[in-house]
């Protein structure tokens, strides 16, 4: 057996290297079982009866003929929820199943468990609801005016009133409603158990969090609710709020019997929250050199019909509001509005993507009038080391060459110069159509293309803010191996962490290899008999989990200096908890109310038709710092994706609502980018190690989402001269419907 | 409404077009399917529940083309895939339009002929049809038939063919000199055309309002496409380029 004082990564597969992940195989020939794969025998189907109103009064439901249907096994209203009417995340206001009311087109109105889905769906069609319409309140301006809100959180720094400036920006914003389009449906199976309790099958970000809102509902001990997680097709914040959870418990617990439930893409469109979209009034003020004097900003953001996350949504809106920039005077008002929209939440990104749309088209607005180039003026206002943001939160990045003399040190500054060696990319010759705006739809061969350069830079807390216990669990059990593992020494991890598809379940495997030594690492299922891991949110779980695993592992690793594994398995469980965070104050938004802060800078080049209007990025660069790399190849794909879909909020995707209506809840009409959209990556990745975050990481995954926005629309608008205040920017804006 | 469980669609696989003709009489409400591309899709958003289907796919004669001299004959049942590969320098109009539509997957699967009997105005392969003055091939078991083109589309998702009828292929004339197809959609592929240009239009369409684009948007875009179409034509003709 070695003598483990030395521990050393094992082979490639330990932290720092790109090991195959253990998902990999089965993900890439279709064998992995995604949620909607589930089975058990004697199983029903269940399915959501949903309002097709925005706003009504439920007069009365007669589940009569549905229940008639031959092969319907139960048909449940609000009458028929065991314990609390309402769930949430942070606040509990939902209804589990419309009580008298309804506030958004597609809530919950019934649910239906039958032999067949397609039988559940037919019962569903014969449930007669009584609807009195009543106008819905669509605008957030609105709501916010009539005072009906979920947070309002202002920031007030100096006096923003009488500051004086040079020259002065001030324009209003408009980001559509994104949805983060997972590919797998919700889904999930409830499975009664002898003892009158549950096993919940579910695709979730978070299981904890889903058994704190689940067992409350079904009047359940949470003891008595096991919940284990099942294969998930991507999450980006869509799965943090329940979907079919508490519906199929109740129709498993209503009929005995396994009950599945799993959302069509409409429904599934109907059945998640979105990004919110924002309403934006920006007035900047800066010296002649291009210095920021005052911010002023009214952020309306619609979180539709009911809370959802939209309270922490709010807070990262208004303290990340002018980006990673020095201001002297700030007066920042952010709302989180009450309408009958469809509800928001979270989403990659999270609050930052929508102020990073303004700002950013600020900052260039302001170069504009200045003469100034976009990476300059970024430049002098950078925030530094000792600097504060406008939280009145200390800046406290770490040179990384403490030798280095004179100004401090700003991450950002850091970033930016990296730029100098990275040319803009020089027009491929010959190309194909395929190459050009419009694509294969052939519209170009150069006619009326324009090129234009553009630049975004985005600021993201990583892990959760405001003061929110925010921790991970952790279990690693040592012990020697059978002939399977050649008697080497196996670790098997558990923690209740979401495998969303970021590639956490092979990092668990890495940290394992590293701290201990060891070649073999097996990951036992994630349940809730581990430990709350937190969510697979906020960038956190390389950081949250990762770090859990990492002292769990080190807890193993001592006890193993003086124990020999034949005598018998080590065992550690360890929690792990980042620094402690505080609330923002009410009345003048100050606060260190973040962890980790993380900074991205996308340079977009893009051709434009502008005689049609059609737009083809042509090259994004993005320089990031991650801290320390831990999977090259997780991370490249993590910044690669989270650019992907700050591409698709900049010219392709948005619901559309009319009336609060949903117009388009299918791929056919909520377009998201293909491989013709988003072009190869050139990637310059920064390690600035963070010395307080494991290994020194960073969290990366939301950052490029952040910036990768206003960089294509600034190109866009380099090709065109329009000024673009709205995203997605679509053909209509660059031709026949140009905005003022 | 029914209250007993919906019974599987009956599936009909015939191996020749007098066989699927003789299916279609003897069961009307079956309905044909070849790539399922539309189809399937309205299954799937439950906008369509055949009683029966009539699967195509078995129909060897359906499948191929036909080099004819002055035009091709092509089977309900090519591939848009086989069309861009094969026919492109023939049929220049036909294989760029055929290139466009959806993915790979879909233009190994979707066919011609399907397109023509769904009959969306967004249908990929009609404006090149339509400009080239292309016939449609109808088979039924009282006899085979052939429309002109111009006279097989009788409004949106309504065409001339009547119950009992099948496609059975589509003879184009070769292209005599340049074409082009031009379709603008608000992504770089995979996207159903916001609008579509050929070198003949139906002077009566009147572009719609929707989700996927103003009918403002869709006129301008039409009016740039042609703007464009006919200058590369022209300039294709006379040996200049095209700006």
């Amino acid at each position: 057996m070695p003598e483990p004082t030395t521990p050393t990564p094992w082979a490639a597969g330990g932290v720092g290297h790109s090991p195959i992940r253990p998902d990999a195989e089965a993900k890439v020939n279709g064998a992995f079982d995604y949620a909607s794969d589930l089975a058990f025998d004697g199983m029903l189907w269940g399915h959501t009866l949903r309002s097709p109103h925005p706003r009504a009064r439920i007069r009365s439901v007669d589940t009569g003929p549905a229940l008639a249907l031959p092969g319907v096994a139960a048909v449940l209203t609000a009458a028929d929820v065991p314990g609390k009417l309402h769930y949430g995340l942070i606040e509990a206001d939902q209804p589990v199943l419309a009580p008298g009311e309804v506030n958004y087109q597609g809530e919950a109105v019934a649910i239906i468990a039958a032999d067949t889905l397609d039988l559940a769906r037919r019962a569903a069609a014969l449930i007669d609801v009584d609807y009195e319409i009543l106008e819905p309140r669509c605008d957030a301006g609105e709501a916010v005016a009539a005072g009906d809100c979920f947070r309002y959180q202002p920031v007030r720094v100096g006096d923003p009133d009488t500051a004086r400036a040079a020259v002065v920006v001030a324009r209003e914003y408009e980001v559509g409603m994104q949805d983060q389009a997972p590919l797998g449906p919700e889904s999930g199976v409830a499975v009664p158990a002898p003892d009158g309790g549950l096993v919940l099958h579910v695709a979730t970000q978070w299981l904890h969090s889903d058994l704190d809102q689940i067992a409350p509902c079904l009047g359940l001990e949470p003891g008595r609710i096991h919940l284990t997680m099942a294969g998930i097709g991507g999450a980006f914040g869509a799965r943090e709020d329940l979907s079919v959870q508490i519906h199929m418990a109740m129709l498993a617990l209503r009929t005995g019997r396994p009950v599945k439930m799993m959302y069509d893409r409409a429904e599934s469109f109907l059945g998640h929250v979105h990004r919110h979209p924002a309403r934006m009034r920006y007035e900047h003020g800066a010296d002649a050199d291009g210095r920021l004097v005052y911010v002023k900003a009214h952020i309306v953001l619609d979180g539709g019909a009911y809370a959802s996350t939209t309270e922490a949504v709010v807070g990262n809106a208004a303290s990340l509001a002018v980006g990673p920039y020095n201001v002297e005077h700030v007066s920042i008002d952010a709302w989180g509005a009450r309408t009958n929209n469809p509800p928001c939440g979270a989403m990659r990104g999270f609050g930052g993507v929508q102020t990073c749309f303004a700002y950013e088209s600020q900052m260039d607005a302001l170069a504009d009038a200045l003469g100034l180039d976009p990476l300059e003026i970024r430049r002098r206002n950078a925030l530094a080391q000792g600097d504060q943001l406008i939280t009145g939160q200390v800046v406290d990045a770490v040179d990384p060459d403490k030798a280095a003399a004179g100004a401090p040190f700003s991450p950002l500054r850091d970033l930016i110069d990296r730029f100098a060696d990275l040319p803009v990319p020089p027009v491929p010759a010959g190309r194909d159509i395929v190459d050009l705006p419009g694509g294969t739809g052939n519209t170009t061969h150069g006619e009326g293309v324009r090129r234009g350069v553009g630049y975004g830079v985005g600021l993201k807390n990583i892990c959760y803010s405001e003061g929110f216990d925010d921790y991970s669990t952790a279990r690693v059990r040592l012990e020697l191996g059978g002939p399977e593992h050649d008697g080497e020494p196996v670790a098997y991890v558990h923690t209740a962490a979401a495998e969303v598809g970021q590639g956490h379940w092979n990092l668990q495997q890495q940290i394992a290899r590293t701290e201990l030594g060891i070649r073999h690492v097996v990951l036992l299922p994630n349940d809730t008999k581990a430990g709350s891991a937190g969510s697979s949110s906020a960038s956190r779980q390389s950081y949250m989990t990762g770090g859990a695993v990492k002292a769990a592992c080190e807890a193993v690793r001592e006890l193993w200096h003086d124990r020999d594994l034949a005598d018998g398995p080590i065992e550690a469980v360890r929690v792990f908890r980042h620094r402690a965070t505080k609330p923002m104050d009410p009345v003048t938004g100050q606060g260190e109310s973040h962890v980790q802060l993380a900074l991205c800078v996308h340079r977009a080049t893009v051709d434009v038709d502008v005689e049609l209007g059609l737009v083809k990025v042509v090259d994004l660069t993005c320089v990031q710092d991650v801290g320390t790399i831990l999977n090259p190849v997780a991370l490249e794909g993590q910044i690669h994706g989270g650019t992907a879909q700050g591409l698709g909020l900049a010219v392709m995707e948005e619901i559309i609502t009319r009336d609060g209506h949903v117009a388009n809840a299918s791929f056919t009409d909520y377009l998201i980018p293909t491989i013709l959209d988003m072009p190869p990556m050139r990637l310059r990745i920064v390690e600035n190690a963070d010395p307080d975050a494991p290994y020194g990481l960073r969290g990366a995954g939301e950052p490029p989402t952040l910036s990768s926005t206003p960089a294509i629309v600034a190109a866009i608008r380099d090709a065109t001269g329009l000024p673009l205040t709205r995203v997605p920017v679509q053909p209509e804006h660059l031709t026949v419907r140009r905005p003022s | 409404m029914s209250t007993a469980a919906p019974a599987r669609p009956a599936f009909h696989r015939p191996a020749a077009v007098d066989e699927a003709v003789r299916l279609l009489a003897e069961h009307p409400e079956a309905v044909p399917v070849a790539g399922g591309t539309d189809l399937m899709v309205a299954v799937n958003y439950r906008l369509a529940r055949p009683e029966a289907m009539l699967d195509l796919t078995g129909v060897a004669e359906l499948r191929e083309w036909a080099d004819e001299g002055d035009a091709v004959r092509i089977g309900s049942g090519v591939p848009y895939a086989r069309i861009t590969a094969e026919l492109a320098a023939v049929l220049p109009g036909l294989a760029a339009a055929a290139r466009t539509v959806g993915s790979p997957q879909i233009r190994n699967r979707g066919t011609l002929g399907g397109n023509l009997a769904t009959a969306s105005p967004a249908g990929d392969g009609h404006p090149p049809l339509l400009a080239t003055g292309a016939t449609v091939e109808i088979a039924s078991a009282a006899g085979a038939r052939r429309v002109p083109i111009g006279e097989f589309f009788l409004g949106p998702k309504r065409s001339a063919l009547r119950p009992g009828e099948l496609v059975t292929a589509v003879t184009v004339p070769k292209a005599a000199g340049p074409q082009q197809f031009l379709k603008v959609g608000t992504r770089n592929a995979m996207v159903i055309a916001v609008c579509s240009f050929a070198l003949a239009l139906d002077p009566a369409a009147r572009p719609i309002d929707d989700v996927r684009g103003t009918a403002d948007y869709r006129r301008h875009a039409l009016a740039v496409c042609a703007a464009r179409a006919l200058r590369r034509v022209w300039a294709a003709a006379h040996e200049r380029s095209p700006r």
